[in-house]
């Protein structure tokens, strides 16, 4: 047992930190702020060369081969720099929808509501994140996947979205849609997207730990940096807590899915997405916290992560359902996991 | 990342779990939480039966007569134990987790010699003397004083939380041998035994009822030079080389029967229909994600360990994380008792299932409570965080003339 970054691991991260930081500086990922297109076709492909997309993707498919836990670590760093669009989605579909892979086609995806419970869908319409900048979407249910043409779709663009980067639409209804995969792999979509997406949480949970340090670091008042006071300098050190703990338990469910030998994959998957949709949003809190009006401020970049967070928060498994799933798995085994 | 083991951590499992098999049926019963010799006499027993099998000091080095496992085995061997339902290290502690690692690291061979075997055969037990009235966090304005006279110290003063104190033989005790504001640069780490004229025991009842920790006062207690270990005023580097000894795996036993108590916790929900609400059944679920995240930080700080052989910073986060998560499950599991909860006694449930588990989880609770205390607090911890992990600016420390020491963290 080693459950540490391998060498390769580590180098994988840093090369894609590496990435992000030359070719996606923050400043320009914030350059399509508000409006409708927010993908980058370049920066897509890039991505795509880096193996973003076809990471997990067999080699006799064209793919690099990798586990989870390597896409994770890889996702950790999309997530870190803010990096917006269906990055989840296009991933998964790698394999599936030709082009995915290498990052010239982008794929979104969305949640069917199940059409055999329709009280389950409640008041909400559909909203789709991002439809302007998608070659295709795909809709996710218990039955499987179908593909639809996102030009086809009667959609509407609502004008404020909460998360600048996150454009929305609203659609009255979905089309059937063209079947493209089966309940099998729908299965292993839910679980592989909520891996990845809690790894873009933790990201940013470690990322609006670092910038709110920076910041009460520098920022004095009283005579002295904010960060020597003990209200501020706690707020720092519970983000950083939150954000080891769950990213801790981010790695175990990718190599648990990875290595299923050694324990409930659904049992960690979930237990990490909770966590880290956890992290993610109080750390973006603290973060505009420590910043004080600064933090209130359009410029200041802590409510991007906040929002950002809230938004990954809805996708592959809210709250209530995992933490109901998790106290299912209670119920059921009569203990917990080891 | 991998969290498979190999196949020597697979044999040195089988092997320790078939000796767990056939050794714990012939243990005596528990003695009863307030009997403290019967608490002494069955942990020792405990341990002897582990030194005899092989498995003492598991984690000590093979120069101090430990077994020089790899973390990754400690990991194992703690688990282990604690699925079996073994006893704990007990009052063993401050022996085989502190005393011990600190005479291995730091005492002369003659100091090795006469110390170390006694506690890993459960012969010796140790408390340690750090805490004083008025120096707790601040442990370095702790004022215990010893003046050298021939070759002895003379120490005069109190200590207070020692735990274990009543069937300790020795203590590992911190005095002041320095300038009075000397603080962290004026204090020797002193062997004492507890048969000493001039030690006083006065037992202090926990919140949970039972005389766990003490008083030490200390009058003119004689305590040969020979018995420091260290040099002379060195004795807070001394105290914090224990620490790189702790690779990880001190809360192992806790951790995994936490998650045990959360089984009991949704068996007890079960039986009330208090499972039907969907807050309660969301709890059990947050509790049952940190529990199993802690239990991947926790293996993850052993492999840290394993690699580097020393501790990480992942402690701390460790520390921090587990004694709030523990805290909300005991808040929790009592919460589920309700009424039943107003005694720690066992009283029979009305659904013909048996008793409702009031005993442990009161008791439990309240247990819980002492987790952001002991040990540094989470204050503490917090600002250990806060400055030497994110390299915030450190706290004003009142006294003048006397360099800035780091925070304190000890067991
Ligand atoms: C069950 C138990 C067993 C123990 N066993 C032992 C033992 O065997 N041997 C031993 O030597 N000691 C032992 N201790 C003592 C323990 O280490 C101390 O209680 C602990 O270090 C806190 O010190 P204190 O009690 O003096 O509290 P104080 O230091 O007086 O703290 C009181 C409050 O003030 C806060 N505070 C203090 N300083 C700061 C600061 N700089 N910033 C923010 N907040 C601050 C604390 O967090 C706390 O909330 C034990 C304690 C317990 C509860």
């Amino acid at each position: 047992m080693d459950f540490e970054l391998t060498e390769f691991q580590a180098e994988l991260a840093e090369g894609m930190r590496r990435l992000c930081a030359g070719q996606f500086p923050l400043e320009q990922v914030r350059l399509p702020e508000s409006t409708e297109r927010v993908v980058d076709r370049a920066g897509w492909r890039q991505l795509g060369d880096a193996g973003v997309f076809n990471l997990c993707l067999a080699e006799e498919a064209g793919g690099v081969g990798m586990g989870l836990a390597e896409a994770a670590l890889v996702f950790e760093e999309l997530g870190r720099a803010l990096l917006p669009g269906p990055l989840v989605a296009s991933h998964l579909a790698a394999g599936l929808i030709d082009g995915a892979d290498d990052g010239s086609v982008v794929v979104g995806l969305v949640e069917r509501p199940d059409p055999a419970r329709p009280e389950a869908a409640g008041v909400v319409p559909v909203i789709i994140e991002h439809l302007g900048d998608l070659d295709v979407l795909l809709l996710l249910s218990d039955a499987g996947v179908a593909s639809v043409d996102p030009a086809s779709l009667d959609a509407t663009r609502l004008k404020r979205p909460m998360d600048p980067l996150t454009p929305v639409w609203v659609v009255p209804g979905l089309p059937e849609g063209t079947p493209v995969a089966g309940p099998e792999i729908a299965a292993w979509w839910r679980r592989d997207g909520a891996v990845l997406t809690a790894a873009l949480q933790i990201g940013m949970a470690a990322w609006t730990t670092e910038l709110a340090v920076e910041y009460a670091k520098q920022r004095r008042q009283f005579g002295r940096p904010i960060g020597g006071f003990q209200a501020i300098k706690h707020l720092c050190a519970d983000m950083a807590v939150r954000t080891e703990v769950a990213r801790c338990a981010v790695h175990a469910a990718a190599v648990t899915v990875d290595q299923p030998e050694v324990g409930d994959a659904l049992v960690a998957v979930a237990g990490a997405k909770l966590l880290s949709d956890e992290a993610a949003v109080a750390n973006g809190r603290s973060c505009i916290q420590v910043h004080g009006g600064m933090g209130f401020t359009w410029e200041v970049p802590a409510h991007l992560a906040y929002k950002r967070a809230r938004v990954l928060a809805t996708q592959f498994g809210t709250e209530g359902a995992l933490a109901e799933s998790l106290a299912e798995s209670l119920a059921e085994s009569g203990r917990g996991v080891r | 990342m991998d969290l498979r083991y190999t196949d020597a951590e697979q044999a040195f499992r089988g092997e320790l779990r078939s000796w767990l098999e056939t050794t714990l049926p012939g243990l005596p019963p528990k003695p009863s939480p307030h009997d403290w010799p019967g608490r002494r006499a069955y942990d020792t027993h405990w341990q002897r039966l582990l030194s005899d099998a092989g498995y003492a000091g598991i984690d000590w080095p093979v120069e101090g007569g430990g077994r020089g496992s790899s973390p990754v085995e400690e990991l194992i061997f703690k688990e282990e134990l604690e699925r079996a339902r073994a006893p704990y290290v007990g009052v063993n502690f401050v022996g085989l987790l502190h005393a011990g690692p600190t005479i291995i690291a730091e005492g002369t061979s003659e100091q090795r010699r006469r110390f170390l075997a006694p506690i890993l055969q459960g012969d010796e037990v140790w408390c340690q003397g750090f805490s004083e009235p008025d120096a707790g966090s601040d442990l370095a304005s702790m004022r215990t004083r010893g003046v050298r006279a021939g070759d002895d110290y003379v120490v005069t003063g109190s200590k207070i939380w020692t735990s274990h104190a009543e069937v300790a033989d020795y203590c590992e005790l911190l005095v002041r041998t320095g300038a009075d504001d000397s603080r962290h640069r004026g204090i020797s780490w002193l062997i004492l035994p507890m048969d000493t004229p001039g030690v006083e025991i006065r037992p202090l009842t926990t919140i949970a009822g039972s005389t766990e920790f003490a008083e030490l006062f200390l009058d003119e207690v004689r305590v040969p030079v020979a018995n420091r270990v260290g040099e002379e005023n060195d004795g807070w580097r001394v105290t914090m080389v224990t620490l790189s000894f702790e690779r990880g795996t001190a809360f192992v036993g806790d951790l995994l029967e936490a998650i045990e108590l959360l089984s009991s916790a949704v068996t007890l929900a079960q039986r009330t229909g208090a499972w039907s609400d969907p807050g309660v059944r969301r709890q059990a679920g947050h509790l049952r994600a940190e529990l199993d995240a802690l239990w991947a930080l926790t293996k993850r700080n052993v492999s840290q360990a394993a690699r580097t052989g020393i501790p990480g910073v992942g402690g701390t986060f460790f520390k921090l994380a587990y004694s709030e998560t523990r805290q909300k499950l005991g808040e929790f599991s009592l919460a589920l008792l309700g009424r039943a909860g107003l005694a720690a006694d066992d009283i029979e449930g009305l659904d013909g299932e048996g008793p409702l588990p009031a005993e442990t989880m009161v008791e439990d609770w309240l247990r819980g409570i002492s987790l952001t205390i002991a040990a540094g607090t989470s204050q503490i911890q917090r600002n250990i965080v806060g400055e030497r992990i994110l390299g915030l600016p450190k706290e004003p420390v009142a006294t003048t003339g006397a360099a800035r020491e780091p925070a304190r963290q000890r067991t």
